[in-house]
């Protein structure tokens, strides 16, 4: 696909995120797509194309009364809308849609209108991992951190200083849920998870959605709407379950999705102003800044540490605060999206000046799937 | 809360059979005699491959963990435990846990070397492994 065919014409989050008892899953989804829309300046009858994980596409057709002729219910974890954005800007090129809705809502807190989630004791992950004691993401997903940091030389304060980074810019963020100011002492200091994990190292959990709506670059323009403009995208998939990883130094999806982006852009990572990396815990932004490229293997740890990513630095990262700081239903990759957007557009909570070009990468599972989207703010 | 236990499927019953036998069982690529785990009916390395079990060496090394503070059911009486990927000698990797050795940051360091046990669960042997000073 050629750069810029395609935008994001509308965007928004839920109204509030957080604890909501008071939202199931699917209102969450259609309070944020309610607000996308009229963000863009469109109704439910200009779209003809909606995509979210699984069941929730036809859940949101029908209580918004859409009329799609194209759907994507792809579901590869927390960066399943990193996907469904990259579909979609296939299907507008192709003419298979004119105008997409992208919805995510998720009571990852209260529990609402959730399907359970479910691993069959049949399944690769039933026999081979669970049997071992295995208990929810936090166990699974760390895994691999102790390989990564002997290979890679990452010392244990420079993992927790992805989370104070992190915090610092929550810190300008009125929506973030932890603002309080943290260091990396606070870090090693608090409650153990899962060695090396702690707490601060350790994602939220929360409730709130996100949508986004998507036209041609051409129908955008006859829109009342600040259109971002999708330069590139990437997606891959690696392993089932997170001990068949090949490589715990490297995600190979991260590479193969990340390079695919740069590609369609026919950008480097010396064009990007922004970044945000799916942060469910603290070692996966290090993965990201080496695998996309941003420092060479085993340089991310010290770059972090040094500032770099933090308000002022070079490569602004996670501004929104992230997964650790701003908030993280379950599937935050719709969070990382709308932050890029933002930056973007020039209207985040902490607005990095001048950004052009934006670069964000999703994970889903742990480290299973990858997604990943180049925005710009001009074709 | 009792622990999970794995239901095996046709493809992996030799595994678990084996292992009832105090025996680890992977399986090879026919073509390329590489390794793989877990078990399945064609070759990861050659499409529709033919694959062989193989009784593995049970030597390992420690490949990387984590150590959990938020117990899974079943485990909540064991304190902190490990949740720890090995990598056999033959090259597949696995998840485990490891024995005879507290499960602390001190005593388990990455690429020590490891050899299998067997520990009962219910109806069940899981395949776990030890650190190869111990087993002697």
């Amino acid at each position: 696909m050629k750069p810029g065919q395609v935008a994001v014409v509308g965007a928004s989050e839920s109204e509030r995120l957080g604890v909501m008892p008071d939202m199931s899953a699917l209102q969450l989804n259609i309070d944020a797509s309610v607000r996308a829309l009229a963000d863009a300046g469109l109704t439910a009858d200009d779209v003809d194309g909606v995509a979210s994980t699984g069941g929730f596409a036809t859940e949101i057709s029908h209580t918004l009364g859409l009329r799609p002729r194209w759907i994507d219910t792809t579901s590869v974890g927390g960066c399943s809308y990193f996907l469904h954005l990259r579909h979609a800007a296939a299907a507008i090129v192709a003419g298979m849609a004119s105008t997409v809705l992208i919805s995510h809502g998720e009571s990852g807190r209260s529990r609402v209108g959730m399907e359970p989630l479910v691993f069959p004791a049949s399944g690769a992950h039933g026999q081979f991992e669970a049997p071992y004691g295995v208990a929810g993401f936090a166990s699974m997903f760390t895994v691999t951190a102790l390989r990564f940091m002997k290979d890679k030389g990452i010392t244990h304060e420079q993992l927790a200083s992805v989370a104070v980074a992190q915090r610092k810019w929550a810190a300008g963020n009125p929506r973030a849920l932890k603002r309080e100011s943290l260091t990396v002492d606070d870090v090693l200091g608090s409650r153990l998870i899962a060695y090396p994990f702690h707490r601060d190292e350790c994602c939220l959990v929360t409730d709130g959605g996100g949508a986004l709506v998507v036209t041609s670059a051409e129908r955008a323009l006859d829109l009342d709407a600040r259109p971002v403009y999708v330069l590139g995208s990437g997606e891959s998939t690696e392993h089932t379950i997170v001990s068949q990883m090949a490589d715990f130094s490297s995600s190979r999806a991260f590479r193969d999705s990340g390079a695919m982006a740069f590609a369609e852009a026919g950008l480097t990572p010396r064009d990007i102003n922004h970044l945000m990396v799916y942060d469910a815990f603290a070692h996966v932004p290090l993965y990201g800044l080496e695998d996309l490229g941003f420092v060479e293997p085993g340089e991310s740890g010290a770059f972090v540490e040094e500032g770099h990513t933090s308000p002022g630095g070079s490569l602004p990262m996670n501004t929104n605060g992230g997964g650790l700081s701003y908030t993280h239903t379950g599937m935050y990759g719709m969070f990382a999206l709308q932050e890029s957007i933002r930056q973007v557009r020039g209207e985040a909570a902490a607005q990095v000046p001048g950004v052009e070009v934006a670069f964000a990468q999703g994970v889903g599972g742990m480290f299973q799937n990858a997604g990943s989207v180049i925005f710009g703010r001009t074709a | 809360m009792t622990r999970p236990l794995p239901e095996p499927t046709p493809e992996t019953q030799r595994f678990w059979d084996g292992a009832a036998a105090h025996e680890l069982w992977i399986q090879r690529c026919v073509k390329t005699g590489r390794y793989f785990f877990y078990p399945r009916r064609y070759s990861p390395f050659v499409t529709g491959g033919p694959v062989e079990w193989v009784q593995a060496s049970g030597n390992a090394i420690l490949y990387s963990y984590n150590i959990l503070h938020r117990p899974a059911p079943g485990f909540a009486d064991r304190g902190p435990y490990a949740l720890a990927v090995v990598e056999l000698a033959e090259g597949p990797r696995m998840m485990t846990n490891i024995v005879g050795i507290a499960n602390t940051p001190e005593n388990l360091v990455l690429d020590m070397p490891l050899r299998v046990a067997f520990e009962d669960v219910g109806s069940f042997v899981l395949p776990v492994f030890t650190p190869a000073a111990v087993a002697g």
